[in-house]
Protein backbone atom coordinates (compact mmCIF):
# COMPACT_ATOMS: atom_id res chain seq x y z
CA UNK A 1 0.00 0.00 0.00
CA UNK A 2 1.13 3.52 -0.69
CA UNK A 3 -0.30 6.80 0.54
CA UNK A 4 -1.63 9.33 -1.93
CA UNK A 5 -1.63 12.55 0.03
CA UNK A 6 -4.36 15.08 -0.59
CA UNK A 7 -3.58 18.44 1.00
CA UNK A 8 -5.54 19.27 4.14
CA UNK A 9 -8.07 22.02 3.53
CA UNK A 10 -6.92 24.63 5.98
CA UNK A 11 -3.16 24.40 5.60
CA UNK A 12 -2.80 25.46 1.98
CA UNK A 13 -0.23 28.23 1.79
CA UNK A 14 -0.94 29.67 -1.65
CA UNK A 15 -4.69 29.88 -1.24
CA UNK A 16 -6.60 32.11 -3.67
CA UNK A 17 -10.15 31.23 -2.60
CA UNK A 18 -11.48 30.09 0.75
CA UNK A 19 -14.84 29.34 2.29
CA UNK A 20 -14.86 29.33 6.09
CA UNK A 21 -17.79 27.75 7.95
CA UNK A 22 -20.28 28.93 5.36
CA UNK A 23 -24.01 28.57 6.06
CA UNK A 24 -26.76 29.48 3.63
CA UNK A 25 -30.45 28.58 3.64
CA UNK A 26 -33.17 29.19 1.09
CA UNK A 27 -36.20 29.80 3.27
CA UNK A 28 -36.36 26.88 5.67
CA UNK A 29 -34.16 24.70 3.46
CA UNK A 30 -30.49 24.63 4.46
CA UNK A 31 -28.20 24.49 1.39
CA UNK A 32 -24.81 24.94 3.03
CA UNK A 33 -24.17 23.91 6.62
CA UNK A 34 -20.67 24.84 7.64
CA UNK A 35 -18.92 24.39 4.29
CA UNK A 36 -15.13 24.71 4.44
CA UNK A 37 -13.01 24.80 1.30
CA UNK A 38 -9.80 26.31 0.04
CA UNK A 39 -8.46 26.47 -3.49
CA UNK A 40 -4.79 26.93 -4.30
CA UNK A 41 -3.62 29.36 -6.97
CA UNK A 42 -3.43 27.65 -10.36
CA UNK A 43 -5.24 24.58 -9.09
CA UNK A 44 -8.14 22.86 -10.84
CA UNK A 45 -10.52 21.74 -8.11
CA UNK A 46 -13.51 19.54 -8.91
CA UNK A 47 -16.49 19.98 -6.59
CA UNK A 48 -18.61 16.86 -6.69
CA UNK A 49 -21.67 15.59 -4.91
CA UNK A 50 -25.19 14.28 -5.40
CA UNK A 51 -27.97 16.47 -6.79
CA UNK A 52 -29.09 18.95 -4.16
CA UNK A 53 -25.97 18.49 -2.05
CA UNK A 54 -25.09 22.20 -2.28
CA UNK A 55 -22.19 22.09 -4.73
CA UNK A 56 -23.56 24.74 -7.11
CA UNK A 57 -24.61 26.90 -4.16
CA UNK A 58 -21.05 26.70 -2.86
CA UNK A 59 -19.73 27.79 -6.28
CA UNK A 60 -22.13 30.75 -6.27
CA UNK A 61 -20.93 31.75 -2.80
CA UNK A 62 -17.26 31.46 -3.78
CA UNK A 63 -17.96 33.61 -6.85
CA UNK A 64 -19.76 36.29 -4.84
CA UNK A 65 -23.10 35.67 -6.54
CA UNK A 66 -24.75 34.49 -3.31
CA UNK A 67 -23.98 36.01 0.07
CA UNK A 68 -23.80 33.47 2.90
CA UNK A 69 -26.04 33.81 5.96
CA UNK A 70 -22.92 33.32 8.05
CA UNK A 71 -19.30 32.38 7.54
CA UNK A 72 -16.64 33.99 5.39
CA UNK A 73 -15.59 33.94 1.75
CA UNK A 74 -12.04 35.07 1.03
CA UNK A 75 -10.61 35.86 -2.39
CA UNK A 76 -6.96 36.75 -2.85
CA UNK A 77 -6.59 37.99 0.71
CA UNK A 78 -9.81 40.02 0.92
CA UNK A 79 -13.26 39.26 2.33
CA UNK A 80 -15.67 38.82 -0.55
CA UNK A 81 -18.90 38.39 1.39
CA UNK A 82 -18.65 41.81 3.05
CA UNK A 83 -18.19 43.75 -0.19
CA UNK A 84 -21.07 45.79 -1.60
CA UNK A 85 -23.06 44.45 -4.56
CA UNK A 86 -21.33 46.93 -6.86
CA UNK A 87 -17.89 45.92 -5.63
CA UNK A 88 -18.67 42.24 -6.09
CA UNK A 89 -20.07 42.86 -9.56
CA UNK A 90 -16.86 44.67 -10.52
CA UNK A 91 -14.77 41.85 -9.09
CA UNK A 92 -16.74 39.22 -10.99
CA UNK A 93 -16.21 41.15 -14.20
CA UNK A 94 -12.48 41.62 -13.76
CA UNK A 95 -11.23 38.64 -11.75
CA UNK A 96 -13.68 35.82 -12.43
CA UNK A 97 -14.83 33.98 -15.53
CA UNK A 98 -17.87 31.72 -15.79
CA UNK A 99 -18.88 28.75 -17.89
CA UNK A 100 -22.25 27.15 -17.31
CA UNK A 101 -24.10 24.21 -18.79
CA UNK A 102 -26.62 26.26 -20.78
CA UNK A 103 -27.60 29.68 -21.89
CA UNK A 104 -24.67 31.86 -21.05
CA UNK A 105 -24.24 33.17 -24.59
CA UNK A 106 -26.46 35.79 -26.23
CA UNK A 107 -27.91 33.82 -29.16
CA UNK A 108 -28.73 36.89 -31.27
CA UNK A 109 -25.11 38.07 -31.16
CA UNK A 110 -22.23 36.62 -33.19
CA UNK A 111 -19.51 34.48 -31.65
CA UNK A 112 -17.09 37.44 -31.87
CA UNK A 113 -19.65 39.77 -30.22
CA UNK A 114 -20.13 37.32 -27.35
CA UNK A 115 -16.42 36.94 -26.74
CA UNK A 116 -15.77 40.69 -26.95
CA UNK A 117 -18.65 41.48 -24.57
CA UNK A 118 -16.80 41.16 -21.23
CA UNK A 119 -14.00 43.37 -22.54
CA UNK A 120 -16.42 46.02 -23.80
CA UNK A 121 -18.27 45.99 -20.47
CA UNK A 122 -14.92 46.40 -18.74
CA UNK A 123 -14.10 49.50 -20.76
CA UNK A 124 -11.79 48.08 -23.43
CA UNK A 125 -11.98 49.98 -26.71
CA UNK A 126 -14.04 48.30 -29.42
CA UNK A 127 -11.16 47.67 -31.82
CA UNK A 128 -8.97 46.09 -29.17
CA UNK A 129 -11.87 44.00 -27.81
CA UNK A 130 -12.67 42.57 -31.24
CA UNK A 131 -8.99 41.92 -31.96
CA UNK A 132 -8.82 39.88 -28.74
CA UNK A 133 -12.01 38.06 -29.68
CA UNK A 134 -10.57 37.19 -33.10
CA UNK A 135 -7.37 35.90 -31.51
CA UNK A 136 -9.37 33.68 -29.15
CA UNK A 137 -11.53 32.39 -32.00
CA UNK A 138 -8.37 31.38 -33.87
CA UNK A 139 -6.88 29.83 -30.75
CA UNK A 140 -9.98 27.67 -30.33
CA UNK A 141 -10.13 26.67 -33.98
CA UNK A 142 -13.28 28.75 -34.52
CA UNK A 143 -11.80 31.43 -36.76
CA UNK A 144 -14.33 30.78 -39.52
CA UNK A 145 -17.30 31.13 -37.17
CA UNK A 146 -16.70 34.63 -35.80
CA UNK A 147 -19.65 36.20 -37.61
CA UNK A 148 -22.03 33.31 -36.97
CA UNK A 149 -24.77 33.87 -34.40
CA UNK A 150 -24.18 31.65 -31.39
CA UNK A 151 -27.73 30.35 -31.62
CA UNK A 152 -26.71 28.71 -34.89
CA UNK A 153 -23.65 26.93 -33.47
CA UNK A 154 -23.46 23.29 -32.42
CA UNK A 155 -23.31 22.53 -28.69
CA UNK A 156 -19.57 21.93 -28.76
CA UNK A 157 -18.86 25.08 -30.77
CA UNK A 158 -21.07 27.17 -28.47
CA UNK A 159 -19.29 25.82 -25.40
CA UNK A 160 -15.91 26.66 -26.91
CA UNK A 161 -17.15 30.21 -27.53
CA UNK A 162 -18.37 30.31 -23.92
CA UNK A 163 -14.90 29.21 -22.79
CA UNK A 164 -13.29 31.99 -24.83
CA UNK A 165 -15.73 34.52 -23.41
CA UNK A 166 -14.96 33.35 -19.87
CA UNK A 167 -11.20 33.62 -20.37
CA UNK A 168 -10.88 36.64 -22.69
CA UNK A 169 -10.50 39.09 -19.80
CA UNK A 170 -7.79 36.84 -18.30
CA UNK A 171 -9.59 36.15 -15.01
CA UNK A 172 -7.76 34.79 -11.99
CA UNK A 173 -10.47 32.20 -11.35
CA UNK A 174 -12.69 30.32 -13.77
CA UNK A 175 -15.93 28.96 -12.31
CA UNK A 176 -17.32 26.13 -14.42
CA UNK A 177 -20.67 24.61 -13.46
CA UNK A 178 -21.30 21.34 -15.33
CA UNK A 179 -19.54 22.75 -18.43
CA UNK A 180 -20.03 19.54 -20.42
CA UNK A 181 -23.42 18.60 -19.01
CA UNK A 182 -25.26 19.29 -22.26
CA UNK A 183 -22.69 17.68 -24.56
CA UNK A 184 -22.17 14.13 -25.76
CA UNK A 185 -19.16 12.24 -24.36
CA UNK A 186 -16.77 12.89 -27.24
CA UNK A 187 -17.61 16.59 -27.56
CA UNK A 188 -17.45 16.98 -23.78
CA UNK A 189 -14.02 15.38 -23.79
CA UNK A 190 -12.79 17.83 -26.43
CA UNK A 191 -14.15 20.80 -24.48
CA UNK A 192 -12.46 19.57 -21.29
CA UNK A 193 -9.16 18.94 -23.11
CA UNK A 194 -9.34 22.50 -24.38
CA UNK A 195 -10.34 23.96 -21.02
CA UNK A 196 -7.41 22.28 -19.25
CA UNK A 197 -4.91 23.31 -21.94
CA UNK A 198 -6.10 26.91 -21.83
CA UNK A 199 -6.12 27.32 -18.05
CA UNK A 200 -2.67 25.76 -17.81
CA UNK A 201 -1.38 28.19 -20.43
CA UNK A 202 -3.07 31.14 -18.70
CA UNK A 203 -2.30 30.04 -15.12
CA UNK A 204 -6.00 30.30 -14.24
CA UNK A 205 -7.42 28.72 -11.09
CA UNK A 206 -10.53 26.62 -11.76
CA UNK A 207 -13.46 25.63 -9.59
CA UNK A 208 -15.24 22.93 -11.55
CA UNK A 209 -18.64 21.73 -10.35
CA UNK A 210 -19.59 18.41 -11.85
CA UNK A 211 -21.42 15.20 -11.07
CA UNK A 212 -19.43 13.43 -13.80
CA UNK A 213 -16.39 11.53 -12.54
CA UNK A 214 -14.78 11.57 -15.99
CA UNK A 215 -14.91 15.36 -16.00
CA UNK A 216 -13.70 15.55 -12.39
CA UNK A 217 -10.72 13.39 -13.37
CA UNK A 218 -9.33 16.39 -15.29
CA UNK A 219 -8.94 18.23 -11.98
CA UNK A 220 -5.94 18.14 -9.67
CA UNK A 221 -8.15 16.99 -6.79
CA UNK A 222 -11.78 16.76 -5.86
CA UNK A 223 -13.91 17.89 -2.93
CA UNK A 224 -17.15 16.09 -2.15
CA UNK A 225 -20.18 18.05 -0.97
CA UNK A 226 -22.79 16.17 1.03
CA UNK A 227 -25.68 17.74 2.89
CA UNK A 228 -24.13 21.18 2.58
CA UNK A 229 -20.75 20.17 3.99
CA UNK A 230 -17.46 19.53 2.21
CA UNK A 231 -15.80 16.22 2.83
CA UNK A 232 -12.33 15.77 1.39
CA UNK A 233 -10.25 12.80 2.49
CA UNK A 234 -6.91 14.04 3.79
CA UNK A 235 -5.11 10.85 2.90
CA UNK A 236 -6.00 7.85 0.83
CA UNK A 237 -4.44 4.42 0.92
CA UNK A 238 -4.06 2.92 -2.51
CA UNK A 239 -2.89 -0.58 -3.31
CA UNK A 240 0.27 -0.53 -5.43
CA UNK B 1 -8.10 -11.11 -22.78
CA UNK B 2 -8.11 -14.32 -24.84
CA UNK B 3 -4.49 -14.85 -25.91
CA UNK B 4 -5.24 -17.64 -28.45
CA UNK B 5 -7.96 -15.66 -30.23
CA UNK B 6 -5.92 -12.47 -30.15
CA UNK B 7 -2.94 -14.26 -31.71
CA UNK B 8 -5.28 -15.80 -34.28
CA UNK B 9 -6.57 -12.33 -35.12
CA UNK B 10 -3.03 -11.05 -35.59
CA UNK B 11 -2.30 -14.02 -37.84
CA UNK B 12 -5.38 -13.33 -39.94
CA UNK B 13 -3.83 -9.95 -40.71
CA UNK B 14 -0.69 -11.64 -42.10
CA UNK B 15 1.36 -14.82 -41.59
CA UNK B 16 4.02 -14.20 -38.94
CA UNK B 17 6.87 -15.71 -36.97
CA UNK B 18 6.28 -16.28 -33.26
CA UNK B 19 8.71 -13.48 -32.43
CA UNK B 20 6.84 -10.97 -34.58
CA UNK B 21 3.51 -12.06 -33.11
CA UNK B 22 4.81 -11.49 -29.59
CA UNK B 23 6.18 -8.08 -30.57
CA UNK B 24 2.84 -7.02 -32.07
CA UNK B 25 0.86 -8.45 -29.16
CA UNK B 26 3.03 -6.62 -26.61
CA UNK B 27 2.82 -3.36 -28.56
CA UNK B 28 -0.97 -3.48 -28.81
CA UNK B 29 -2.07 -5.32 -25.69
CA UNK B 30 0.93 -5.83 -23.37
CA UNK B 31 0.81 -2.56 -21.38
CA UNK B 32 3.60 -3.49 -19.00
CA UNK B 33 2.65 -7.17 -19.00
CA UNK B 34 4.45 -8.68 -21.99
CA UNK B 35 3.46 -12.09 -23.21
CA UNK B 36 6.12 -14.69 -22.29
CA UNK B 37 7.77 -16.37 -25.30
CA UNK B 38 6.88 -19.74 -23.81
CA UNK B 39 3.20 -18.86 -23.82
CA UNK B 40 3.38 -17.65 -27.43
CA UNK B 41 4.87 -20.91 -28.68
CA UNK B 42 2.73 -23.19 -26.52
CA UNK B 43 -0.39 -21.34 -27.72
CA UNK B 44 0.70 -21.59 -31.34
CA UNK B 45 1.35 -25.30 -30.79
CA UNK B 46 -2.17 -25.84 -29.50
CA UNK B 47 -3.68 -23.79 -32.33
CA UNK B 48 -1.71 -25.92 -34.84
CA UNK B 49 -2.84 -29.11 -33.13
CA UNK B 50 -6.47 -27.95 -33.36
CA UNK B 51 -6.12 -27.11 -37.04
CA UNK B 52 -6.53 -23.35 -36.62
CA UNK B 53 -3.01 -22.45 -37.78
CA UNK B 54 -0.41 -24.10 -39.97
CA UNK B 55 3.26 -24.04 -39.05
CA UNK B 56 5.65 -23.67 -41.96
CA UNK B 57 9.07 -25.27 -42.29
CA UNK B 58 11.81 -24.02 -39.99
CA UNK B 59 13.74 -21.20 -41.61
CA UNK B 60 17.45 -20.53 -41.06
CA UNK B 61 18.23 -17.68 -38.65
CA UNK B 62 18.79 -16.76 -35.03
CA UNK B 63 16.20 -17.37 -32.31
CA UNK B 64 14.38 -20.33 -30.88
CA UNK B 65 11.80 -20.79 -33.61
CA UNK B 66 11.91 -19.54 -37.17
CA UNK B 67 8.65 -21.08 -38.32
CA UNK B 68 6.16 -18.87 -40.08
CA UNK B 69 2.57 -19.44 -38.94
CA UNK B 70 -0.51 -18.86 -41.04
CA UNK B 71 -4.16 -19.04 -40.13
CA UNK B 72 -6.43 -21.76 -41.58
CA UNK B 73 -10.05 -21.41 -42.70
CA UNK B 74 -11.09 -22.92 -39.37
CA UNK B 75 -9.05 -20.27 -37.58
CA UNK B 76 -10.64 -17.48 -39.65
CA UNK B 77 -14.10 -18.83 -38.81
CA UNK B 78 -13.20 -18.89 -35.12
CA UNK B 79 -11.98 -15.28 -35.18
CA UNK B 80 -15.11 -14.17 -37.05
CA UNK B 81 -17.34 -15.86 -34.47
CA UNK B 82 -15.36 -14.36 -31.60
CA UNK B 83 -15.72 -10.89 -33.05
CA UNK B 84 -19.48 -11.19 -33.44
CA UNK B 85 -20.27 -12.61 -29.99
CA UNK B 86 -20.68 -10.17 -27.13
CA UNK B 87 -18.82 -10.81 -23.91
CA UNK B 88 -21.24 -11.89 -21.21
CA UNK B 89 -21.96 -8.86 -19.04
CA UNK B 90 -20.88 -9.78 -15.54
CA UNK B 91 -22.41 -7.99 -12.60
CA UNK B 92 -19.24 -8.47 -10.49
CA UNK B 93 -21.45 -8.90 -7.44
CA UNK B 94 -18.79 -10.88 -5.64
CA UNK B 95 -16.15 -8.23 -6.18
CA UNK B 96 -13.85 -7.06 -3.45
CA UNK B 97 -15.78 -3.79 -3.16
CA UNK B 98 -19.04 -5.61 -2.54
CA UNK B 99 -17.48 -7.98 -0.04
CA UNK B 100 -15.80 -5.18 1.92
CA UNK B 101 -19.00 -3.17 2.23
CA UNK B 102 -21.06 -6.14 3.34
CA UNK B 103 -18.44 -7.30 5.83
CA UNK B 104 -18.07 -3.74 7.17
CA UNK B 105 -21.84 -3.52 7.66
CA UNK B 106 -21.96 -6.95 9.25
CA UNK B 107 -19.22 -5.96 11.67
CA UNK B 108 -20.64 -2.50 12.38
CA UNK B 109 -17.50 -0.89 10.96
CA UNK B 110 -17.57 2.50 9.15
CA UNK B 111 -18.59 1.41 5.66
CA UNK B 112 -19.10 5.01 4.52
CA UNK B 113 -15.53 5.88 5.42
CA UNK B 114 -14.31 2.87 3.44
CA UNK B 115 -16.41 3.91 0.43
CA UNK B 116 -15.04 7.47 0.63
CA UNK B 117 -11.50 6.11 0.72
CA UNK B 118 -12.24 3.81 -2.21
CA UNK B 119 -13.84 6.66 -4.13
CA UNK B 120 -10.72 8.82 -3.67
CA UNK B 121 -8.52 5.94 -4.83
CA UNK B 122 -10.70 5.48 -7.90
CA UNK B 123 -10.54 9.20 -8.66
CA UNK B 124 -6.76 9.16 -8.33
CA UNK B 125 -6.56 6.34 -10.86
CA UNK B 126 -8.98 8.16 -13.16
CA UNK B 127 -6.74 11.24 -13.02
CA UNK B 128 -3.76 9.10 -14.03
CA UNK B 129 -5.68 7.54 -16.92
CA UNK B 130 -6.97 10.95 -18.03
CA UNK B 131 -3.41 12.29 -18.11
CA UNK B 132 -2.35 9.21 -20.05
CA UNK B 133 -5.20 9.64 -22.51
CA UNK B 134 -4.39 13.30 -23.07
CA UNK B 135 -0.78 12.50 -23.93
CA UNK B 136 -1.30 9.22 -25.76
CA UNK B 137 -1.98 8.20 -29.33
CA UNK B 138 -5.28 6.69 -30.42
CA UNK B 139 -4.52 3.10 -29.31
CA UNK B 140 -3.45 4.01 -25.78
CA UNK B 141 -6.39 6.45 -25.59
CA UNK B 142 -8.76 3.59 -26.31
CA UNK B 143 -7.26 1.57 -23.48
CA UNK B 144 -7.38 4.53 -21.11
CA UNK B 145 -11.03 5.12 -22.03
CA UNK B 146 -11.83 1.48 -21.32
CA UNK B 147 -10.30 1.81 -17.87
CA UNK B 148 -12.02 5.15 -17.25
CA UNK B 149 -15.48 3.85 -18.11
CA UNK B 150 -15.04 0.84 -15.85
CA UNK B 151 -13.82 2.99 -12.98
CA UNK B 152 -16.75 5.32 -13.57
CA UNK B 153 -19.14 2.38 -13.31
CA UNK B 154 -17.55 1.41 -10.00
CA UNK B 155 -17.89 5.00 -8.80
CA UNK B 156 -21.58 5.03 -9.63
CA UNK B 157 -21.95 1.85 -7.64
CA UNK B 158 -20.02 3.45 -4.77
CA UNK B 159 -22.30 6.52 -4.84
CA UNK B 160 -25.48 4.44 -4.93
CA UNK B 161 -24.20 2.22 -2.15
CA UNK B 162 -23.24 5.26 -0.04
CA UNK B 163 -26.75 6.63 -0.47
CA UNK B 164 -28.30 3.33 0.62
CA UNK B 165 -25.98 2.42 3.50
CA UNK B 166 -28.57 2.91 6.20
CA UNK B 167 -31.14 0.60 4.66
CA UNK B 168 -28.42 -1.83 3.60
CA UNK B 169 -27.17 -2.03 7.17
CA UNK B 170 -30.68 -2.87 8.34
CA UNK B 171 -31.04 -5.58 5.71
CA UNK B 172 -27.63 -7.11 6.33
CA UNK B 173 -28.17 -6.96 10.08
CA UNK B 174 -31.56 -8.66 9.69
CA UNK B 175 -30.08 -11.79 8.11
Amino acid sequence: MTAVRIPAEDTRADCVLRAVDVHLSFGATPALQGAQLSVARGEILAVMGPSGSGKSTLLHCLAGIFTPDSGEIWFDGQRLDTLSDAQRTRLRRTAFGFVFQFGQLVPELSAADNIALPLLLGGTRRKAAYASAAAWLDRLGLGALGTRRTGELSGGEAQRVALARALVARPQVLFADEPTGALDSLTGEKVMDLLVDLVHEEGTTVVLVTHDARVAAYADREAMVRDGKVTTPSEVMVAE
Amino acid sequence: MSVPLTLLGLLEREPSHGYDLKRDYDALFGRGKPLPFGQVYSTLGRLARDGKVLAGESEPGAGPDRKRYLITDLGVTEVAAWLTEPVEPEPHLQSVLFAKVVIALLLGRPAEQYLDTQRAAHMQRMRELTDMRRQAGQVDSLLADYGLFHLEADLRWIDMTSARLQSLAQEVGAR
